[in-house]
């Protein structure tokens, strides 16, 4: 086993940060108080190569893969995660377009993407729920050459500065009645609905689509028809799940960071608060829940790149670093004393943001359900 | 040279004076980066080509894909443990050596001076030891491919000068120059192919007595961590007495 980063890697890493520190952090206070992505941001992504990690160099992608993504969005999170959040969607939309579009669809569709010239989108929950995706509400009819597509898909990321929906419909019953479309936001009869208001990842826009007899040409079927759950399931496990971990990752970083420097500054019965046992104690757990979120998300994204089957670890990585995160902004806000329940200090919006993780990109319960089933298979087997 | 980050955990060896750099990650000096955007930005114009040189530890190799990556065509690293504890004047006869052994050059661009040892002197030194003009505290550079002049401003203290110079030239860059692009992964994927040499002493050739600490006029004494202190004050008096203090002390410090 090799647990060292590449001299590529670390490169890539350095090369985020001081992306993410130069052209982030000093707007994150006009995108927490607007709760806008801002879109230029997108331009100077794509320059990087951000916005195509994943997609191969064919389709105008850099093709580093998941690993590299990892790191890409562990580094923006760092500095905001609102930022990683946006993008590891967007990733979503390229990965599953990779994953399961035709040639003409990818010739298509991945390289504006890959290139940073518009934003992508995946739309799975409806507003009946998102972890009962069979039971979603929205449908299409075949009618001619067209798909008919109506119903409404909410907490969408991306929703209202996305070009290209990858939307999963019901086209018969059951499991095997889901479909994936790509929908571009300029078809006949498609619109955004409302804009949420979220208390964390403020600077990720998320909201609705609507579709009003939505006209789908029929060759923006993405996979088979039926195999709508298949699209879904690979791209919320494999980039959805991956991503909320990594972006979780950054906010966890940076909980340390913060932790550590305010500790060591701030000084109660003459010395820092660092040499307090209690906070030391603190701190600790932080160091060590930071290093096993690490060889968590790195293993499921390692595991991506080597063609594995990952779902069980994607699913450990997303559950555990997400709660992690959360848990773990919550003792550094502690460690602030009142100070940190101001919003001059960082480490009320660390604990805002890592609360959003949780439910995003599927919930710690579904996460649960996918590692308890592999906790169970090999008993069930024995039966 | 030694990342300014971990520069608390710097020490030098009681004995011989030198800095231990081992577990101290090396970082591209912020000033050679923008030299570094300053060459390149000629090099878009031209069909120049771009080569690194630095003396620095093997583990620089790092900082010197980095560059690589920028855009920088092939590079030199000069190591070799007979450099340890060389000061700016025996830092400049390696890095010379190394220059000239490389061949023809129009110019060297370097940052104004290193964020660590922040003595300024080594570019001087370097295009002195080379027997070519050099110029400090550049602040914007002009190549004129058709007459071969280069124009370049230089910050002196009251404002700045132009001046109008031919190749071969030494320019040593402020920050003010340029603002140093980000690295695409791509470039990163690309540096991988490019070339580093790594270079010791039997490569350039100096003499033993004329590197390392024999051939440093100069030498480290002790190493101090600055610590900067708040020290805090209460003025009294009426409004304008206050103001009035205020604005002494603000003056008396150089601040106003």
């Amino acid at each position: 086993m090799d647990f060292k980063f590449s001299e590529r890697e670390n490169l890539l890493r350095k090369t985020v940060r001081e992306y993410a520190e130069s052209e982030i952090g000093h707007r994150i206070h006009k995108m927490e108080e607007t709760g806008e992505f801002p879109m230029d941001l997108m331009e100077t992504m794509s320059r990087i190569g951000i916005t195509g990690v994943i997609s191969p160099q064919e389709y105008g992608g850099v093709g580093l893969g998941f690993m590299a993504r990892t790191i890409v969005l562990e580094e923006l999170g760092r500095v905001y995660a609102a930022i990683p959040m946006a993008i590891q969607v967007h990733h979503m939309a390229c990965a599953a377009l990779n994953d399961f579009g035709n040639e003409e669809q990818k010739q298509k569709y991945i390289p504006p993407l890959a290139q940073g010239k518009t934003m992508g989108c995946v739309a799975v929950t409806d507003p009946s729920g998102g972890s009962d995706v069979v039971g979603m509400q929205t449908r299409a009819e075949q009618k001619g050459d067209k798909w008919i597509l109506n119903g409404r898909k909410c907490f969408i990321t991306n929703s209202h500065t996305s070009d290209y929906w990858i939307v999963i419909a019901k086209t018969a019953e059951g499991a095997k009645g889901l479909s994936a479309f790509i929908v571009e936001k300029d078809f006949q009869g498609a619109k955004v609905g409302r804009k949420e208001n979220k208390f964390g990842l403020r600077g990720a826009n998320t909201g609705e689509l609507v579709f009003n007899d939505c006209e789908i040409p029929r060759e923006n079927l993405l996979g088979q028809e039926g195999g709508g759950l298949a699209v879904a399931m690979k791209t919320v496990s494999d980039a959805g799940r991956t991503g909320m971990a990594a972006t979780a990752l950054g906010i966890l970083t940076s909980v340390l960071e913060e932790a550590a420097k305010f500790a060591s500054e701030r000084k109660l019965y003459g010395k820092p608060i660092s040499k307090l046992q209690a906070i030391s104690f603190y701190l600790a757990e932080i160091y060590a829940e930071l290093d096993i979120c690490r060889l968590l998300c790195y293993r499921a994204s390692w595991m991506r790149d080597q063609n594995m089957r990952s779902d069980t670890e994607n699913a450990m990585a997303k559950w555990y670093t997400c709660d992690a995160a959360f848990r773990c902004a919550k003792k550094a806000v502690e460690i602030h004393g009142s100070y940190g329940i101001m919003r001059e200090y960082k480490v009320q919006r660390l604990l805002r943001d890592a609360m959003v993780t949780i439910p995003a990109g599927g919930t710690a319960e579904v996460a649960k359900i996918v590692m308890g089933r592999a906790a169970l298979a090999p008993y069930e087997l024995q039966r | 040279m030694p990342d300014p980050k971990y520069w608390a955990q710097l020490k030098i060896d009681p004995e011989t004076k030198i800095l231990i750099r081992e577990g101290i990650p090396t970082i591209l000096n912020p000033l050679d980066k923008h030299a570094l955007e300053a060459a390149l930005q000629i090099k878009e114009k031209t069909d120049a080509e771009i080569c690194l040189v630095s003396m620095a530890p093997s583990s620089a190799v790092m900082v010197l894909r980095e560059a690589l990556a920028m855009g920088a065509d092939r590079a030199f690293l000069f190591s070799d443990r007979s450099f340890s504890g060389s000061d700016t004047l025996a830092t400049a006869r390696v890095l010379s050596a190394g220059i000239r052994q490389i061949g023809h050059f129009d110019a060297i661009f370097c940052g104004d001076f290193s964020l660590d040892g922040s003595t300024a002197q080594v570019p001087s030194q370097v295009a002195e030891l080379l027997n070519i003009a050099s110029v400090c505290h550049v602040e914007s550079i002009k190549w004129s491919e058709e007459d071969n002049f280069i124009w370049v401003t230089q910050k002196i203290e009251h404002g700045d000068v132009t001046l109008r110079a031919t190749p071969p030239i030494l320019l040593a860059v402020t920050k003010e120059i340029n603002r140093p692009r980000h690295i695409s992964f791509l470039e990163i994927i690309e540096a991988d192919e490019k070339e580093i040499r790594i270079l010791d002493n039997s490569g350039l050739g100096l003499e033993p007595k004329t590197i390392g600490i024999s051939g440093s006029p100069t030498q480290m004494a002790d190493l101090i961590l600055h610590k900067g202190q708040r020290e805090g004050r209460i003025i009294t008096g009426s409004l304008t007495e206050i103001v009035q203090q205020l604005t002494e002390r603000l003056t008396q410090s150089g601040i106003l």
